[in-house]
């Protein structure tokens, strides 16, 4: 593994009395494409807005390039923050803006671009994830799919070290899917960007993802770590290889097993 | 061919199985709770009650159930197999299901708790005196919470005027259309009524000493130094703290406030900031026109007394000065900067899902006029103290 861009160390994240994960450990190496797993309900949302400072651990440590986010405030915080793109479950565009607008509000407060430079800016984002021609719409006139992308673009805007993504692909078609796939191998590989992403996407998993973490919520904890391809072929875990196996399309084994 | 269709229709009464419950004792004594017929969603109501009730009286242990009879279940019925079974383990007893069909046992299973615990429903329904302690205790939470967020909001509008290159200029002419533009109509419908019904009841007493002049003077001060701010105030919390409060609730809920956050935009200065001095900015205007309906139709009553209107107007300057008019103003600013706080606080604190939106708003507007009401109070004592 690469030199680690995150390190998350005994991570306890609790709602009220009820606890989601428990001492929960892992790395992000630099530049890699890092996948969380795990069903509905298991905290991966809750993991990723632990690590980007968002929520504030029961108990555990996260350090993103050897800053410390628990404790961090002010400058040193928007330090951090200047780092990451972040898009959210439910994309969280601003109603109140057009797509163009919701890309360059980060410039806009970030940056001393020009407006028609931070225009220009935006818009190649926004095609990026082929929604050119869609610049002026409002998040409530596109569907569910479009606004991820307009979200994903929007996460892009500043050219984030390392960008975080809570399933980008569910609800869109495939083949959309698979040029987002391209679009983060690309940036990944040409950018050196780190990407943090939480999807069920198997067949994008093989295709994107260094190494996988996945989480469990019986154990609360996470039962797998590695490359797809080794966990599905060499977990002991029988959970894991099965849960491998049957979105891989090997429903044989699940009806033998 | 009408036959055929007719006898289609309306199958035979006997036909159709309805459901039942009874409680049979065999030879040796023991009891069998017996359930018949056709436990569907439409039916397994009808013997629900009675099959509790039947087990409740039952002593036996375990308690069997005799399911032979049953022609056909669905989960509504298999519910009340689970709704026994629970009932007589509440009781530290059995339950004994026999003669379930192998493909309605399938159903039991489906629908049956799977033995682990389930983590704890995040809140019960309570008794109407432990909300009440609740809500007396969560009511100084509320007053800490409240004095924060002020303090916040301080500390951020010092830092706001300091470096006004900060402040979002477009929210607030945004929100300051919103607020005030929209609010004219009503604004002038309320004050012209208000000016009306206050020139009403005081002519009606002044009358008696045919002191019906001094209802002029009566509305300029009244108007002026309290009811045009307070009204003004109430109208806007009505339009404007719940629209602020719905608007930041939706975006907490829609994980907007977290994307502001991780984007470094501090949600005070964003969306705080801009709707406190858009509130400030706009309701000297709402109090000044406030006022100017009132005394209109206050003018309106006093016309019918056959006073020229040159005598009211006259009445109204002299017995106002520009000191009410001002008092008046600043006691609004103060009230707009509470509309507008309330508002967002209530906005910031929407729990997750829809509903909760609309909680926020309630509270923003009941919790915006009991602090309006206070603060009129206290001004009003602070006026009369100081000879204001
Ligand atoms: N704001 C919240 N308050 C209380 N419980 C929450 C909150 N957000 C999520 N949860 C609970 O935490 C658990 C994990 O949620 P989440 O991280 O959204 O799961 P995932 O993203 O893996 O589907 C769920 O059981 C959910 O009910
Ligand atoms: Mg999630």
């Amino acid at each position: 593994m690469p030199e680690p861009i995150i390190r998350v160390e005994e991570l306890t994240a609790r709602y009220g009395g009820r606890t989601v994960f428990d001492r929960v450990s892992f790395e992000v190496g630099r530049g890699e494409v890092f996948v969380i797993l795990g069903g509905s309900g298991c905290g991966k949302s809750t993991l990723l807005k632990h690590m980007i400072g968002l929520y504030t651990p029961f108990s555990g440590h996260i350090w993103i390039d050897g800053e410390d986010v628990t404790g961090a405030e002010g400058d040193a915080k928007r330090a951090i923050l200047s780092k990451l793109g972040v898009m959210y479950q439910s994309g969280a565009l601003f109603g109140s803006m057009t797509l163009l607008e919701n890309v360059m509000l980060p410039m806009e407060e970030f940056t001393d671009l020009p407006p028609d430079a931070r225009s220009l800016i935006a818009r190649t984002k926004l095609k990026m994830v082929q929604l050119e021609g869609f610049e002026d719409f409002m998040p409530a006139e596109i569907s569910g799919g479009m606004k991820k992308r307009a979200a994903i673009a929007r996460a892009m805007a500043l050219d984030p070290e390392i960008l975080f993504l809570d399933e980008p692909s569910a609800g869109l078609d495939p083949i959309t899917s698979a040029e987002l796939d391209q679009t983060i191998l690309e940036l990944s590989r040409n950018l050196g960007v780190t990407f943090v992403i939480v999807t069920h996407e198997l067949p994008s998993i093989y295709t994107i993802a260094d190494r996988v973490i996945m989480l469990d919520k019986e154990t609360k904890g996470i039962v797998a770590t590695g490359p797809p391809a080794e966990l599905r072929d060499r977990s002991d875990n029988p959970w894991v290889r099965r849960f491998f196996r049957r979105e891989a399309g090997g429903e044989a084994a699940e009806v033998s097993a | 061919m009408l036959w055929p269709v007719a006898a289609m229709a309306s199958p035979a009464p006997e036909r159709v199985p309805s459901a039942s419950v009874r409680v049979d004792g065999d030879a040796a004594g023991s009891v069998r709770l017996v359930l018949e017929g056709r436990l569907d969603a439409g039916r397994a109501g009808s013997v629900w009650g009675e099959a509790l009730e039947r087990a409740r009286e039952c002593e036996a242990d375990p308690l069997v159930v005799d399911c032979s009879a049953i022609d056909y279940c669905d989960g509504a019925g298999a519910s009340i197999l689970v709704a026994l079974r629970e009932l007589q383990e509440a009781r530290g007893r059995r339950l004994e299901v026999r003669g379930l069909r192998e493909e309605f046992a399938r159903i039991l299973a489906l629908i049956e708790p799977s033995g682990e615990a389930a983590p704890a429903p995040p809140s019960k329904r309570e008794g109407l005196l432990v909300a009440l302690g609740r809500s007396s205790l969560g009511f100084f939470a509320e007053l800490r919470s409240l004095v924060v967020f002020t303090g916040e909001i301080t500390v951020c509008l010092g830092r706001a005027l300091r470096h006004p290159r900060s402040i979002r200029f477009r929210d607030v002419v945004v929100v300051a259309e919103r607020a005030g533009i929209g609010a004219i109509p009503i604004i002038a419908l309320v004050g012209f009524l208000l000016g009306l019904i206050l020139a009403f009841q005081s002519a009606v007493s002044l009358q008696r000493f045919g002191a019906q002049i001094f209802v002029a003077d009566f509305i300029g001060i009244a108007m002026f130094r309290e009811l045009g701010p307070l009204m003004a105030a109430i109208l806007l919390t009505a339009r404007s703290g719940s629209a602020f409060a719905a608007e930041i609730g939706t975006m907490k809920v829609n994980e907007e406030i977290d994307a502001l956050t991780t984007m470094g935009l501090e949600p005070v200065r964003f969306l705080v900031i801009p709707r406190v001095l858009a509130a400030v900015l706009v309701i000297p205007a709402l109090i000044l026109l406030m006022d100017l309906a009132g005394v209109v139709g206050g003018l309106a009553m006093f016309l019918t007394l056959d006073y020229p209107v040159v005598t009211f107007w006259n009445r109204v300057v002299e017995a106002t000065s520009p000191g009410d008019l001002l008092g008046g103003l600043f006691k609004g600013a103060v009230y707009g900067v509470i509309v507008a706080a309330v508002g967002c606080l209530r906005g910031t604190e929407t729990g997750t899902g829809a509903s909760a939106v609309g909680e926020s708003t309630t509270s923003a507007v009941v919790s915006g006029i009991v602090l309006i009401a206070v603060t009129a109070a206290i001004f009003s004592i602070v006026f009369y103290v100081l000879g204001i």
